[in-house]
């Protein structure tokens, strides 16, 4: 036959299966561990589980989603396609801290593109950028709930409200 | 305003909400009392006392809970507590948790008492980092006085109870909200709602018979139980008893959560709670009840309208979390509308076509009008995706896209066809685009959205946003 279709490369080797309890420090494997012991069911365990996996080493990279697999004994694609759901779950590595500015209705009518643009001056990114220098990466949230309170953000899951512009130069300098 | 049973303990200055203070004020003499009855006085109680969900829904309470199976029914049951409070506007849930977590908890072990509950588990919301600490270390507390424990004497029933209760978080998405998401994500998949039947009630988390209740619901609970059903039908109207939290947001001078009788006009709500529209300008609409209940004009809320499931129902509206926002004379309802559709367009979780297609065009036509790119037919083109989007879908949230479209089209059409044949705002507010752009391109994580611009060319309608919002899938690094 000629032509046709391409031969396909043969696959490339499977990564090597390691041990989870090798790849997670100890005080996560603990968590992991806890978390497990809440439900009838392992898998329930994925999202906290995978929060903690985040909190440890900043984003959930593809050896990631396979180490938390083996630990539940999911099939790595169970784990992938929760962690494409979930927003909060990084799939690029991101900087040390992540700012999230909400954007919705009521912090848009209290100012928060102000917070974005002050964002913009201050290290010159935009939503979605991380800095130069891999401190932040700044994100648009969907509503944090601090409707009275907006505007509002999120920095490493602590609420900053009742923002003004000026603060945001401020509490970015507080952050090493 | 009335009596408070809400926040009467977080008004008190210095209150933390410790064990030891929650007890000092009463707290846990509700769960006495009612293990002192059967599970199902305990329902009779609340379905009695009229109590409705106060989660969007509003579907009497003890009704719901007195479809789980019958006591001889071996299988066990679960109470899956909604505390992924995400709705825009709202913001109530989070105040409970965080500063009254012993008065959240009580009112979840009695429910789970009352349904028979194996174990209770209350899935918050991520982003609520604060709520989470407070709610574990209440439950640690509760344990450690022996409040919480696999086996607990309840003299109504002669026999020891599993009283136990878990904190579970979620990850972001807004779906997860509804009600057999919650329990998809609960189980740890994506957070897709299940086609209801089976309902929860007989088919709910890992296969077993499930109760779904908000934690403000939770709340209303333990002084229902206290004080007696005769006592709660003091407050708010006949059909909708009791008080609510109500989140103010937007154009007001005093934002805030207030406890409030329901029935109350919102005007009131406005003007005597809030402060009033902030900066002397007039009012120009509302969102009564969180985004998806839509807009309303000023004419409606001058008009005396109470924040109550029944009057917010004529209007087309719902009552939802009635969390209020409040807009300005200044303010272009365009952009609010395209706000809100960004949103939707964001957290539609990509099962039915309706919702998925429909919240991507919905955001792509609202985007052009806003950008002074709109076309004659657009608002004909925006109707008639909304009505094919209504109550077509396994979940209500394409109900929840399509109805502040309607409801802006139906009360500001003419601000709309302004944008459209004057190709700008009238309101003269800025173009968005900075914060637009890097949105959809970079932040937006759902490989299931993926926006489908050709076949919005294939069905004859051009879209200027063509290419800038176009994805692709995402793959491991």
């Amino acid at each position: 036959m000629s032509g046709g279709l391409p031969i396909p490369k043969p696959a490339a080797a499977a990564p090597n299966v390691k041990d989870p309890r090798a790849c997670f420090s100890k005080e996560t494997i603990a968590r992991f561990d806890a978390q497990v012991k809440q439900y009838p069911t392992t898998r329930s365990a994925l999202i906290p589980i995978l929060h903690y996996a985040q909190e440890e080493k900043g984003w959930i990279s593809r050896e990631t989603i396979e180490m938390v697999a083996v630990y539940l004994k999911l099939a790595p694609i169970q784990v992938w396609e929760v962690a494409t759901f979930y927003p909060m779950f990084h799939l690029q590595p991101v900087g040390r801290h992540v700012a999230w500015v909400c954007r919705n209705i009521s912090c848009d009518l209290r100012g928060c593109n102000e917070i974005i643009d002050a964002f913009h001056k201050k290290c010159g990114v935009a939503p979605g950028q991380t800095t130069a220098d891999g401190k932040l990466t700044l994100r648009l949230a969907e509503c944090l709930g601090g409707c009275a309170q907006a505007p509002v953000m999120d920095i490493d899951g602590t609420y900053y409200e009742n923002l003004t512009p000026e603060q945001v130069g401020s509490i970015l300098d507080r952050l090493k | 305003m009335g009596e408070l049973y809400l926040f009467n303990r977080i008004q008190k200055p210095g209150y933390r909400g410790t064990l030891a203070e929650y007890a000092a004020e009463g707290g846990y003499a509700a769960l006495r009392k009612a293990l002192a009855m059967t599970p199902e006085e305990v329902v009779a109680i609340v379905k009695d006392s009229g109590l409705r969900g106060r989660g969007g829904a509003g579907f009497p309470t003890g009704f719901k809970w007195t479809f789980m199976p019958k006591p001889n029914d071996p299988r066990a049951r679960y109470l899956a507590v909604n505390a992924d409070e995400s709705e825009p506007g709202t913001c109530k849930d989070r105040i409970l948790m965080e500063r009254d977590p012993h008065f959240v908890l009580e009112g979840i072990l009695i429910s789970a008492y009352a349904i028979r509950a194996k174990a209770a588990y209350i899935y918050i919301r991520g982003e609520y980092r604060a709520s989470k600490i407070a709610m574990d270390s209440a439950i640690a507390e509760a344990r450690a006085a022996g409040i919480i424990n696999e086996k607990i004497m309840a003299p109504g029933l002669g026999a020891e109870v599993p009283l136990l209760a878990y904190t579970h978080v979620g990850a972001g998405a807004y779906i997860c909200g509804e009600e057999t998401a919650l329990m998809e994500s609960l189980e740890g998949k994506r957070g897709q709602p299940r086609p209801k039947p089976p309902f929860p009630a007989n088919f709910g988390l890992w296969g077993m018979p499930t109760t779904v209740n908000n934690i403000e619901t939770l709340a209303n609970v333990p002084p229902i139980i206290t004080k007696g059903v005769a006592w709660y039908q003091t407050m708010g109207t006949k059909p909708s008893p009791g008080n609510f939290l109500c989140g103010v947001s937007g154009d007001v001078n005093k934002p805030g959560v207030y406890e409030l009788p329901l029935g109350i006009p919102i005007k009131s709500i406005i003007n005597d709670v809030a402060g009033g529209v902030w900066k002397g300008r007039a009012l120009k609409g509302i969102i009564p009840g969180g985004s998806s209940s839509g807009f309303l004009p000023k004419s409606i809320v001058d008009g005396g309208i109470a924040m109550d499931h029944d009057s917010l129902k004529n209007q087309g509206s719902f009552i939802g979390t009635a969390s209020v926002v409040v807009f300005d004379e200044t303010r272009c309802i365009v952009r609010a509308v395209k706000i809100l559709c960004q949103f939707y367009h964001h957290e539609t979780c990509g099962q039915c076509t309706q919702c998925r297609e429909g919240c991507a065009w919905l955001d792509q036509i609202i985007c052009r009008i806003e950008n002074g790119d709109g076309r004659e037919d657009d608002i004909t083109t925006l109707l008639a995706l909304c009505d094919g989007m209504r109550g077509k879908t396994i979940c209500a949230l394409s109900d929840a896209a399509a109805i502040p479209v309607q409801l802006a089209l139906q009360h500001f059409r003419a601000e709309f066809e302004e944008h459209i044949r004057s190709k700008r705002c009238p309101l003269g507010n800025p173009k968005m685009e900075f914060h637009t752009d890097g949105r959809h391109s970079h932040d937006h994580l759902h490989n299931t959205q993926t926006v489908h611009t050709d076949v919005l060319t294939l069905h004859g309608i051009e879209n200027p946003e063509a290419g800038r919002y176009r994805e692709t899938m995402r793959h491991p690094s």
